[in-house]
């Protein structure tokens, strides 16, 4: 997600499906038995490209697939990780399920909205430079507290690392 | 090893040998480690050969069923003329449960060796391993581990020069804890959103793409490479306690200890001694109060069971929990067990896949009315309710996330039920503020 191009809601749809990301897909094909079955793997490529999925590339994709928009979104709206309205340059993750909540993930989680100044979880700072989101388990229990910047996973997080680690994400 | 801590003596040191060791990442490094001897042999075998020696080495299955891996193997059809599929549950996403993902960080050719022997044995041509989308750092390892066994000629459509194909593709979950249902997972390879499928059929006759097919944990497709190379015997051997228990074992240790982290261990050592000796105990003063051993989805543990429980699939459940997939979450006697328990309640009702109604409703409930106890708002008939509505969300749906969220409930009212009336009764002022 890192250094893609955030379009905002009201910007006209370029088509993501061509050039290398079209050869992405194309490459993609002969590993499933059925196109269908690259929807995931295609809604990550427009994440990828554009930060988010908008209801215009949503229509792209089910063209590509051969599959219906409704469908498309259907699908798109189950699974928490595909943002469906544009986020921040940067999109954090913290963990607050049980094993980090008792290691303090709270505190770690209060750091971070205040020093992002994102104020409440789900909300983009007013540069447009960070969403903060609470999600559920990120597998790294052992490791309290988790949190996802992108691609980047930073673990062992506390609320005195909090300013380092964002400083790294401009 | 207890990575990222130095292997204890007291482990017993398989799986985790190379974690920590960045150069048995590749290719090379993982030959010079003795890799892919396991898949050499394993494609001079029969595959009913491979399944003999997987069901006499006892290996049960590591997701948190337990299944005997050797008999699921041995129900796939043989000779049906029909693509057959082996998926492999690299979703790992049950709280407390943290070790496929070092299985992944740091020996990615251990899995892509389990996963090819496990396709040959059940005569897939095609292993897609299922990687859960937040396990960014395991993906980029994996996707380069299958380049590179690709290139090395490990995979393809002439593996080692035997002109067996085995292909193994990566597919990236997207935010989904109920995707680690075996048929929710095939639902989601399949670009459909990850609902559980009503069984039978069971995936061994009508799976992925409608074909027969077998799902296995991460950690027990690693293992079966360590079982070709060293015999059924030395892994049957490897037993404390009982002798349906068998192998080694990633224990996730995390919560209140001092040294969180993954344990390989023989099957049958005492949880005491785990989490006393080898996890370094509780912090400074502090008790130990509970542990849930399974990952989150068991009956938690008080102290007594805890300290009294041999780590195998029998032992736990004498002590009236399951071993699960053994993501211990321990808590001292700091912790408010409503409070946790009411957090647990809120991540399973984030979950649900919605088509039951006793699911979607119940854990949603279930947190509801833990909350309004812990806002002041709770009333003494609330105990009560809880127990009914556990029970009612207990063996009545398609899947067991439902039953998942009722078993810590439960057990947590009947063992702790001083927490919740202390609550109930007002004696103790609100966790949370009212809305």
């Amino acid at each position: 997600m890192t250094g893609s191009t955030h379009a905002h809601a009201d910007a006209p749809h370029h088509p993501v499906f061509v050039g290398k990301v079209r050869e992405q897909l194309d490459a993609l094909f002969p590993k499933y038995p059925t196109k269908q079955a690259c929807l995931l793997p295609a809604l990550w490529m427009v994440q990828e490209a554009r930060g988010w999925i908008s209801p215009a590339a949503i229509a792209e994709v089910a063209e590509v697939l051969g599959l219906t928009p409704a469908y498309v979104r259907g699908v798109a709206t189950f699974y928490t990780m595909y943002h469906l309205h544009p986020v921040g340059r940067h999109f954090i993750q913290v963990c607050g399920t049980s094993p980090c909540h008792l290691c303090g993930s709270d505190e770690v989680l209060k750091a971070i909205l205040g020093a992002t100044g994102c104020g409440e979880l789900g909300a983009t700072s007013a540069d447009g430079r960070f969403t903060v989101v609470e999600v559920e388990c990120l597998g790294a229990c052992g490791f309290a507290t988790p949190v996802l910047i992108d691609d980047d996973f930073h673990d062992s997080v506390t609320p005195e690392r909090v300013a380092g680690i964002l400083a790294r994400y401009p | 090893m207890g990575y990222p801590h130095p292997p204890h003596p007291r482990e017993t040191v398989v799986l985790s040998q190379y974690f920590g060791d960045a150069e048995a990442r590749t290719f090379d490094g993982w030959v010079k480690r003795g890799g892919y001897q396991a898949l050499k042999k394993a494609l001079a075998m029969t595959p009913d050969a491979i399944i003999e020696e997987l069901k006499a080495s006892g290996l049960r299955g590591r997701g948190g069923a337990g299944f005997p891996t050797g008999l699921k193997w041995s129900f796939m059809p043989k000779n049906d003329g029909k693509p057959h599929y082996l998926v492999c549950n690299a979703d790992e996403s049950e709280p407390g449960t943290f070790k496929d993902r070092e299985i992944m960080r740091w020996t990615p050719h251990q899995l892509i060796e389990g996963c090819a022997i496990g396709a040959y044995a059940i005569g897939a041509e095609r292993c897609y391993i299922y990687i859960r989308g937040e396990f960014t750092e395991p993906w980029k390892v994996m996707t380069a581990a299958v380049e590179e066994a690709y290139a090395k000629g490990a995979l393809g459509g002439n593996v080692f020069g035997t002109g067996k194909r085995i292909d193994i593709v990566l597919h990236r979950g997207a935010g989904a804890y109920i995707c680690g249902e075996e048929t929710a997972m095939m639902n989601s390879i399949e670009g459909k959103r990850g609902n559980p499928r009503i069984k039978p059929p069971f995936p061994a006759q009508a799976g992925l793409f409608g074909m027969p097919t077998t799902i296995n944990n991460v950690e027990t497709l690693s293992t079966s490479s360590h079982i070709l190379n060293r015999g059924a015997a030395w892994y049957k051997a490897l037993c404390l306690s009982n002798p349906k228990s068998t192998g080694t074992k990633l224990f996730s240790v995390c919560g209140h200890v001092m040294r969180p982290g993954n344990y390989e261990l023989t099957m049958g050592f005492p949880m005491k001694d785990l989490i006393h000796d080898l996890a370094g105990g509780m912090r400074p003063g502090r008790r130990l109060k509970a542990v849930i051993p399974g990952g989150s989805s068991v009956p938690i543990m008080t102290a007594e069971e805890a300290e009294g429980a041999l780590c195998d699939y029998e032992g736990i459940v004498e002590k009236g929990s399951m071993l699960g997939s053994a993501g211990f979450i321990v808590m001292d006697d700091s912790t408010d067990i409503v409070y946790e328990l009411r957090r647990l309640a809120k991540f399973y009702a984030h979950e649900p896949c919605a088509p039951c109604p006793t699911c979607r409703e119940g854990t949603a409930w279930t947190t509801k009315i833990i909350q309004r106890s812990q806002r002041d708002q709770g009333k003494k008939e609330d105990l009560d309710l809880l127990l009914d509505l556990s029970d009612q969300m207990t063996g009545r749906t398609i899947c067991v996330l439902s039953d998942s969220c009722a078993a810590p409930i439960v057990s947590g009212i009947k063992k702790f039920p001083e927490e919740f009336e202390a609550y109930l009764s007002r004696a103790k002022a609100p966790a949370l503020a009212a809305v």
